[in-house]
């Protein structure tokens, strides 16, 4: 069973992949039409509702209409996106299975789930028109690295958990946190390929050079459809992380005697929770809109991945376990 | 950009969020202290000092602090001799208990108190007030629409508030037009959360000033009393008293722990016996790890494990001088534990031990290194080396039961190791011997009382509830007006104008209003004329 999980998720990884290639494929052909279609771009519009005082209720026009052209090769990749999620999830399930345990003990498994959170979270926004599927790879190329890092560095046999981690809170707290956890990287990716976008618009506008990276802006939809993306998002997995926070604290109660340590572990989940309040906050403040608020959500993505990976690995606390 | 000055009106602000700092009029004296008071309490400050809380704990994630392990601390003092005293002297390893980080957390908290206020005031206005007028042109808001029927103004009027009404909307008839809001939960929901963080910080506050924490080593056989002497450590909140702990009392009878085959624990179980006062008999429970035991408001936890031989030493003349269970203080994974043997009560001099106990016993044969390979005691085994002379516990100054003081101790045998299987004894040279007769396991204990835990816990709830309220719902208005048209014969003609407004999610909020506007044009059907 193990062995089927392990060859699951490579076949995942490869599935991934070739979405990937299929989404970037789409944006080529896409983007060949649009060049011939309409070759001058319009700055991204947004209208204002009102302003009396206060936060202005500036709302982005419901964007240039993430165009919804179907390219056969983007319906193709969406289509591999989704078996690769299958396969994915069969992955998950039968580690789970052969761990006789919820697949959540390591980082290897957590790494794993998380990416299934986040590719979850694409399929359904894009299902749900919420986001547009040209960013399918901008999202799939993270999720393929990440993946891959997890199966290479991160590989761990199949294994019985330590005694702290046995308790049912884990169910709960861990779920909670992987849940948070994929949604907040997909967030950090729409994110920083809004301050693409967005520098992409700026240039445009005033007539500058654009090189790469600004240049891969063409192919991104609308500025402000990424930070409705990646608001949507963001206000999904900041109550879930929260009560990860808490359920962990609950845990923590019941196994170490305090519900808050200041455990490397917890330090941190405490620094992503500041800054996700601090993002929403911003979003919501004049003069802290738009790029500075991106820039905040990535920050915290990145406070995110230190949380995980780098206190697990390097820094010596209670969570040290895989 | 424009603004349009039809709807910049007081109608279609859907927050109570403070507005920005206007000019000032106060009296000269009281401005500076005003100007200061609505900087601290603005977003922006907030703001500020939200990524200053955040940037303050990066320290506290990456250097080893005083409070989780002292140990570390020094040995990352020894490490950087010259970055260390700086660290310190800007308390980076007391980031938690460090005055800036409190000064950044209550600045915080008093910006919070200083903008929630007027919000909550606000709000419990808004919930009292009927949803606003009007504003002048309804087709100008978000989304809009507007037809013509043959129903009079009263009669419109009278069917779009029964209508929102049925809806769940707060919806009132004012002037010639029907204002309708839902909603106000969002707004809740947000004071609900920054109240319950203010609550958490009480509750954190109780526990600090109330709570007790204590550490006990018990061995096997052996009981603990709850009463802060009988602890080797104790944290006790500033305002905690001696009186508030609860007198339970406890002895451990067994402990086991169980390893997996690459030695990796399985479990760990002390089976104890335990009574909540001295009075009540006494009850048998199972302490495990995330399986506490609950006595009145104390928990008692258990915290690490180890293990302690059963050492008997004899006399020059033969008789024992020592006979007990001797707690070894484990070094590594393997259960490699350090142990000291003192015997005070001689014929001659004083004798003593320095021990190390190895559960499962491997003896390289070229260099006779003893290591352990398991942390189970599959093959235990006790090495140790002897010493004689003064063990320095009689001058009445306090030393460590888990180190020697060898000082005016001289080895015995130059200091040769003896590794001593169980049962097995060393006969000393100049007479008594030393026998490992069996092992014994030990447990550490924590005992707990935080008073200001529930107070957390209520906290913790509200701040998801309102979490959830205030990200979820949306809050959004709507006004229908009918003006009455034509020429005045004939039956009478209304235009009927619907517009609304949401502040999130305007693509759902279109598809809601949508789906009303088609509700209101069932209850005022349109004239025949329009009819598509």
């Amino acid at each position: 069973m193990a062995h089927l999980s392990d060859s699951l998720l490579f076949a995942a990884v490869v599935v991934y992949a070739l979405a990937m290639l299929g989404f970037a494929g789409d944006q080529a052909t896409r983007r060949a039409r649009r060049v011939l279609a309409e070759p001058a771009l319009r700055a991204a519009p947004s209208r204002v509702l009102a302003g009396a005082g206060g936060p202005p209720l500036t709302e982005p026009a419901v964007s240039p209409a993430p165009s919804r052209e179907k390219g056969w090769a983007g319906s193709l990749a969406l289509g591999l996106t989704a078996l690769g999620w299958l396969i994915h999830l069969g992955s998950v399930v039968t580690r789970g299975i052969a761990a006789d345990r919820l697949p959540w003990g390591n980082m290897y498994e957590f790494s794993c789930t998380a990416a299934l959170v986040a590719v979850t979270g694409f399929l359904v926004l894009v299902a749900r028109g919420k986001v547009d599927r040209g960013l399918g790879a901008f999202v799939m190329l993270p999720v393929v690295l990440y993946l891959g890092l997890a199966g290479t560095v991160l590989y761990t046999k199949v294994g019985p958990l330590v005694p702290a981690l046995n308790s049912y809170w884990i169910k709960i707290h861990v779920a909670a946190a992987v849940t948070a956890s994929g949604a907040f990287l997909l967030s950090g990716v729409i994110a920083l390929l809004y301050l693409v976008r967005s520098r992409f618009d700026e240039r445009t506008v005033a007539g500058s050079a654009i090189r790469f990276p600004v240049s891969l802006g063409r192919a991104l939809p609308a500025a402000a459809s990424l930070d409705r993306s990646a608001y949507v998002v963001i206000a999904f997995a900041f109550p879930v992380w929260t009560f990860a926070i808490i359920a962990g604290g609950i845990w923590a109660e019941a196994a170490w005697g305090r519900y808050w340590g200041w455990d490397p572990k917890e330090t941190w989940s405490f620094i992503t929770w500041v800054l996700y309040a601090g993002y929403l906050h911003a979003r919501a403040t004049a003069g802290w809109k738009g790029r500075k608020a991106a820039w905040v959500a990535v920050a915290a993505a990145v406070a995110l991945i230190i949380d995980y990976y780098v206190v697990n690995i390097f820094v010596v606390g209670l969570h040290s376990y895989a | 950009m424009t603004t349009t000055p039809e709807i910049d009106d007081a109608a279609v602000r859907l927050s109570t969020a403070p507005e920005p700092v206007g000019p000032l009029r106060s009296r000269q004296l009281l401005a500076p202290l005003r100007r200061t008071w609505r900087q601290l309490t603005s977003m922006r400050t907030a703001l500020q000092l939200l990524f200053l809380l955040a940037l303050g704990a990066i320290p506290g994630g990456f250097l080893p602090q005083r409070s989780l392990n002292p140990v570390r601390v020094n040995e990352y003092k020894a490490q950087h001799p010259g970055l260390a005293p700086w660290l310190d002297r800007l308390s980076l390893f007391d980031v938690f208990a460090a005055p800036w980080f409190a000064a950044v957390y209550l600045l915080l908290f008093v910006s919070l108190a200083g903008c929630l206020v007027p919000r909550i005031r606000l709000h419990a206005r808004a919930l009292r007030k009927p949803p606003p007028q009007a504003p002048g042109t309804l087709t100008r808001l978000p989304v809009s629409g507007s037809w013509e029927t043959d129903a009079s103004v009263e009669e419109v009027l009278e069917a779009a508030r029964r209508a929102l009404r049925s809806g769940r909307w707060r919806a009132v008839r004012r002037g010639n037009a029907v204002s309708a809001e839902k909603g106000y939960l969002r707004e809740t929901g947000n004071l609900i959360f920054h109240v319950s963080l203010v609550v958490l910080l009480v509750g954190i506050a109780v526990g600090a000033f109330y709570g007790f924490k204590g550490t006990v080593l018990v061995k096997e056989g052996t009981g603990f009393a709850n009463a802060v002497l009988n602890f080797d450590d104790i944290h006790p909140g500033r305002r905690f008293t001696e009186g508030s702990l609860v007198p339970l009392h406890f002895t451990l009878d067994d402990f086991r722990a169980t390893y997996g085959e690459d030695g990796k624990a399985r479990t760990f179980d002390a089976k104890v016996r335990f009574a909540p006062n001295a009075d009540a008999p006494l009850r048998p429970y199972d302490i495990r790890v995330n399986h506490p035991l609950h006595v009145g408001a104390a928990k008692v936890y258990l915290l690490g494990h180890g293990y302690a031989p059963r050492v008997v030493v004899r006399d020059v003349d033969g008789t024992v001088a020592f006979d007990q269970t001797v707690p070894c203080l484990p070094q590594d994974t393997k259960f490699v534990s350090n142990c000291t043997i003192k015997v005070p009560d001689t014929r001659g001099q004083q004798i003593a031990f320095d021990g190390v106990f190895t559960p499962t016993t491997v003896q390289d044969p070229a260099t006779g290194r003893v290591t352990s390979t398991h942390p189970a005691a599959q093959s235990p085994a006790l090495t140790v080396v002897g010493f004689r002379g003064d063990l320095g516990i009689d001058a009445g100054v306090p030393g460590s039961v888990y180190t020697l003081d060898r000082r005016r101790l001289t080895p015995i045998d130059s200091g040769k190791a003896h590794l001593l299987a169980t049962g097995q004894s060393w006969q000393l040279p100049g007479g008594g011997s030393i026998t490992f007769v069996d092992t014994t396991e030990w447990a550490t204990f924590q005992v707990t009382q935080d008073p200001g835990k529930g107070i957390a816990l209520l906290a913790s709830c509200g701040i998801v509830l309102g979490l959830c309220l205030s990200l979820f719902i949306r809050r959004r208005r709507l006004w229908v007006r009918a003006v009455p048209a034509g020429d005045g014969t004939g039956t009478p003609r209304t235009v009927v104008e619907v517009g609304g407004l949401a502040r999130t999610d305007p693509d759902t909020f279109a598809a809601e209003f949508e789906e009303l506007t088609g509700r209101l044009r069932e209850k005022i059907p349109p004239r025949e004329a329009d009819k598509e």
